[in-house]
């Protein structure tokens, strides 16, 4: 009984701040925590921003091509870490998959940045930095992520059913894509939508990675917020938030629905 | 599942892509921080020695940063400050995730699956965004201000925004669910028959809990420890957002150094260090991590 309470105020703990960015998004006052009644001002303001808009648009580019690239990146080291058997670099791969899970993202960031301009003297590319190097930096932290999505489904996955594949004649590549792709695709998804809202989300190591016209969405926000709070940041939050459990809510009611196919 | 030997160049193309970004984009680039860290800063564009010196030599350390980071206190009571918040924030977290990882552990099958999808879900909303909420919150007019001198029960408001105070609150409320996913999957898998054998035998509640649970708990306790821990201690966004000007975290330094100073060697030393604290934390996560995989197997 006492766990349950504890459930509950734990759960508004997590739940009550997003809850009020939501109510004062809706405020008319431009002083965001004193109540002046019901506006959509704020939403008008937001989309008449162009800073933001093509921040935005910035953003939703890398995060796309990021995202993309580490479900390839993650699905092959995912299979690499799981259904190859012991081969030389195994532990190294292992250690180089889960360190950017927790590297502090300072280190990360300016760490790609320094290969950047070390690069950039030796092989004279890349020559500026920009939207290339940040998409390079995001696919190299959201892999770790995928392959640990990745991994657990794998790790589940009945290997007789590609077993039996190969012993009719498929090739492992045609084994893989035919049999083993379609059963661990909600995992891909899974991956897939993490990456990308990792990379959407990411200020630190974009900044030190970005160049000029490269700004990204968290950037402005950030420099923004930095100043105070401001009603255009709340209609932002809003509708990500929004964005967010709508996806979260697809994707409990396609498990369910999957669950209770299997069940019957 | 083993893989047929009969195209091994498949087989290397599956370890070899992966392995090789990795190496080029995570292992290689801390190998140039290091060689940063050891050259002179120039007033240049970048702001460090050319990588081949001009007498075609390439390896002219210095070690004038470490040198500083030693003798400015500065840097060390910055340090000593990240591990003391990223330390009390772990525990914080652990204090306030257990109660919630064990409830959802115990709930009925069926509820457990959007109980922990209620968990996840504010993870998936922007970091920056969730910590821009607490400066409403806490703000000398923020909600709880406006809260308790409506209701008389102050009449001043109560400074908590831009303190260590602050940052607590923050690190505790972005990384809570890092702490709770590890924790309920080492806590679900406890059989709920040892705990009635250990309540048949005489054990009261307090000793199940610590004698039983706790232990079979150890690996979810340290990997999502490790989760906060590590993170927490190269933190930028949170300390500037909600700490004060004096809350002094390393990775701020770092971020100001690199940014506000252009001292680029130095602010790869202050990397450097840091990394060198984490090394004992991250092979901890390592293991642990390793170990889970082996007995998901």
């Amino acid at each position: 009984m006492s766990l349950r309470v504890a459930m509950i105020v734990v759960f508004v703990f997590l739940y009550a701040p997003m809850l009020l960015l939501v109510i004062y998004s809706f405020n008319e006052s431009r002083l965001v925590t004193v109540w002046a009644g019901f506006s959509t001002r704020w939403y008008g303001e937001l989309f008449r921003d162009r800073q933001m808009m093509s921040a935005l648009w910035v953003s939703l580019r890398v995060a796309f091509m990021a995202a993309t690239t580490a479900v390839v990146l993650g699905t092959l080291a995912a299979v690499a870490l799981t259904r190859l058997g012991p081969f030389r670099g195994r532990n190294a791969l292992g250690v180089l998959v889960t360190a950017p899970l927790v590297i502090p993202e300072v280190i990360t960031g300016l760490s790609l940045l320094l290969l950047f301009v070390a690069m950039g003297q030796l092989i004279g590319w890349p020559a500026e930095r920009g939207m290339v190097t940040v998409w390079i930096a995001h696919v190299t932290f959201a892999t770790a992520f995928v392959t640990v999505v990745v991994a657990a489904r794998l790790a589940r996955f009945e290997s007789a059913l590609y077993e039996a594949a190969l012993d009719l004649g498929a090739t492992p590549f045609r084994a893989f894509v035919q049999v083993v792709l379609p059963v661990i695709a909600p995992a891909l998804l899974a991956g897939w939508l993490l990456a990308f809202t990792l990379s959407l989300d990411d200020l630190v190591i974009a900044s030190f990675t970005t160049g000029p016209g490269a700004t990204t969405l968290p950037m402005v926000v950030f420099s923004s917020v930095r100043l105070g709070v401001s009603p255009k940041v709340n209609a932002l939050a809003t509708l990500l938030i929004a964005f967010v459990v709508l996806a979260a809510l697809a994707s409990w009611w396609l498990m369910q629905r999957r669950s209770a196919y299997r069940d019957t | 599942m083993p893989e047929t030997p009969a195209r091994p160049w498949g087989r290397w193309l599956v370890i070899g892509i992966p392995l090789v970004w990795l190496s080029l984009f995570f292992l290689l680039p801390f190998g140039i921080v290091l060689k940063i860290s050891l050259s002179e800063a120039a007033v240049a564009i970048p702001p460090v020695q050319p990588w081949f010196g001009v007498e075609g030599q390439w390896l002219s350390a210095t070690f004038e940063h470490f040198r500083l980071l030693v003798s400015d206190t500065l840097y060390l009571s910055a340090y000593l400050s990240s591990l003391r918040i990223a330390t009390v924030s772990t525990v914080l977290c652990l204090l306030v995730g257990f109660p919630l990882a064990l409830g959802l552990a115990r709930a009925a099958p069926r509820w457990q699956g959007i109980l922990l999808l209620l968990v996840i879900i504010p993870s998936w909303t922007s970091l920056l965004i969730r910590v821009y909420a607490w400066m409403g919150i806490l703000g000398n007019t923020g909600v709880i201000n406006n809260m308790l001198l409506a209701l008389g029960l102050i009449d001043q408001p109560l400074v908590m925004l831009r303190t260590d105070f602050a940052v607590y609150v923050g690190i505790v409320y972005a990384y809570l669910p890092f702490m709770v996913l590890p924790l309920y999957a080492t806590l679900v898998r406890i059989d709920p028959a040892l705990l009635e054998a250990a309540a048949d035998l005489g054990a009261t509640a307090p000793t199940v809990f610590l004698r039983v649970v706790l232990p079979l708990a150890t690996g979810g306790i340290i990997a999502g420890s490790m989760l906060v821990f590590i993170p927490a201690i190269g933190e930028f966004v949170i300390p500037e957002l909600l700490g004060g000007a004096d809350t002094l975290m390393i990775g701020r330094v770092l971020w100001q150094e690199f940014f506000n100073n252009r001292a680029w060697p130095l602010a790869a030393a202050v990397a450097v260090v840091l990394l060198a604290v984490l090394l004992a934390p991250l092979w901890l996560f390592h293991h642990q991590q390793s170990r889970s995989l082996e007995l998901e197997r």
